[in-house]
């Protein structure tokens, strides 16, 4: 890879960062995003990775760079889906824009890490 | 820059280092301060201390056999002394480095003394480094290069960014037909169908399966919570909330090329390819193990900072956290926060990273070797005698 090479894909891909989303979603259905900001509660831009679809979601609580939040409600016992695939199961239900951590969510497969 | 060409060192068995250092290998611990008094006397040669190596056993002891060997066998190092207390298992880790044709020779400190051995291994050591001097970098090929991955105190910017940079190297290394390893059993569990679905055949598939389920079943005899380990507090404050959580963003790095073989931990490949490496994924421990299966550099992603590094392995730091990019920049080597931002795509991430490894592959030092990180840490399987 020369670097002429390296600065054309650099061109083609750049976008301008006043269009920096809140969140990113790893994949359409997943119930979280996650935040690539520290985000105050409100409405905020979140991108989907996989289709690249653009969504405006309304946060209830402050997220910090790297948490999730919840895109729709979740029901206690429900599996929490990222990436496409089960992380955990909720603790209790979940509103849509809240924060979904260890608070909420847990291991479905070490049951003792509680 | 860009490289033109990629060099390294040539060694005896036809497998090419990256760096050329003439290591001192204490077998055990009593012998660290003398194989350190050794490094002080022929500066320039590199001492590497641990922690065990007396009363093991079984298959606790061939590990640490196996790990020690492994790296005096390592192509970054041009020529070994191996000092133990006794004759006998210092022979053994001779013995086991030998078979590489580098050169290497064993002492050992009962009947002789500190100071003794230290002139014996000194005198032996300074041959060495000024042969070593005189080697040259010669061109080599790409595919030539063990690569190996790990990622550590991650967060969820590792699974959205870093992680997948490294995939794309991953790929395109295994593509171009290069091996590359990567391991962390414990840290699979939520995932582990996805690395059993790419096993290249049903052998490697139940080899794999099978290293799985012994380690989740000791982990789980245990009987501990492990909220706070496995997630670790620094992945936890990162966003990640659970071990299923972290081991897709883990798996993430491993790009989408289907998995060779399934290794015992140190155990070199001898299948070109994605390798898949029974380990903890404790960094050091790891990297350690890496470095004994011949791994020459290694590609670690971090959320919240890890700040590992290996005596004779470069360790390549990279992050997506735009906070641990700012306030730990001396240990990262490449920022990738801009993915985070949408500046850029994971393509011209990949691009960035390839360039870097081949000026670290090249010569460029690290951020944790120009920081002087030395982490070698042997795997304990179980308590000793």
């Amino acid at each position: 890879m020369s670097m002429s090479q390296a600065q054309g894909q650099a061109r083609e891909e750049r976008r301008s960062p006043s269009a920096a989303p809140g969140f990113l979603i790893h994949n359409e259905g997943d119930h979280v995003a996650v935040a690539v900001q520290d985000v105050q509660p409100g409405r905020h831009s979140a991108v989907y990775m996989d289709s690249e679809r653009e969504i405006t979601i309304t946060v209830l609580e402050a997220i910090p760079l790297g948490h999730k939040v919840a895109l729709s409600d979740l029901n206690e016992g429900q599996a929490v889906i990222e990436y496409g695939l089960p992380i955990g199961l909720a603790r209790r239900p979940i509103q849509a824009g809240q924060h979904v951590h260890t608070h909420n969510i847990r291991s479905a497969r070490w049951q003792k890490s509680i | 820059m860009a490289e033109e060409h990629l060099t390294g060192y040539r060694r005896p068995d036809g497998r090419v280092g990256i760096r050329n250092h003439v290591v001192i290998l204490p077998v055990d611990d009593l012998s660290n301060a003398v194989c350190e008094a050794v490094a002080r006397t022929v500066p320039g040669t590199l001492a590497l201390p641990h922690a065990y190596g007396r009363l093991q056993y079984g298959a606790d002891l061939e590990l640490t056999f196996r790990t020690l060997a492994g790296t005096g066998a390592n192509p970054n190092v041009a020529a070994v002394v191996v000092i133990g207390i006794e004759p006998n298992w210092t022979q053994r880790i001779v013995e086991g480095i030998a078979p590489s044709g580098k050169p290497v020779e064993g002492f050992s400190i009962e009947r002789f003394g500190d100071l003794k051995t230290l002139e014996r291994a000194a005198r032996v050591a300074q041959l060495m480094l000024q042969d070593a001097s005189e080697l040259r970098r010669e061109p080599l090929e790409r595919e030539e290069i063990v690569i190996s991955i790990k990622c550590g105190e991650s967060d969820t910017t590792t699974g959205l960014a870093s992680c997948p940079t490294v995939a794309q190297v991953v790929d395109r290394h295994v593509q171009a037909g290069g091996t590359v390893i990567f391991g962390e059993t414990s840290e699979l569990t939520g995932g582990e169908h996805l690395i059993a679905q790419r096993c290249i055949d049903e052998a490697v598939r139940a080899r794999f399966q099978a290293m799985y389920e012994d380690y989740i079943r000791e982990i789980e005899a245990s009987g501990a919570n492990l909220l706070g380990s496995q997630p670790t507090q620094g992945n936890i404050r990162g966003g990640l909330s659970t071990i299923e959580e972290k081991a897709l963003g883990n798996i993430a790095k491993t790009g989408t090329v289907p998995v060779v073989d399934a290794l015992e931990p140190a155990r070199a490949p001898t299948r070109r390819g994605l390798n898949f490496m029974d380990s903890s994924s404790a960094a050091a421990e790891f990297i350690t193990l890496m470095g004994a299966a011949g791994a020459v550099v290694h590609l670690f992603p971090t959320g919240q900072g890890n700040i590992v590094g290996h005596p004779i392995v470069p360790v390549i730091k990279i992050t997506a956290n735009p906070l641990t990019a700012e306030t730990m920049a001396e240990h990262i080597d490449l920022d990738v926060s801009g993915l985070l931002r949408r500046e850029y795509g994971l393509r011209e991430a990949g691009d960035r990273l390839m360039a870097l490894i081949d000026r670290t592959i090249n010569g460029r030092l690290t951020c944790a070797e120009a920081l002087g990180h030395r982490e070698f840490v042997l795997t304990k399987l179980y308590r000793s005698a």
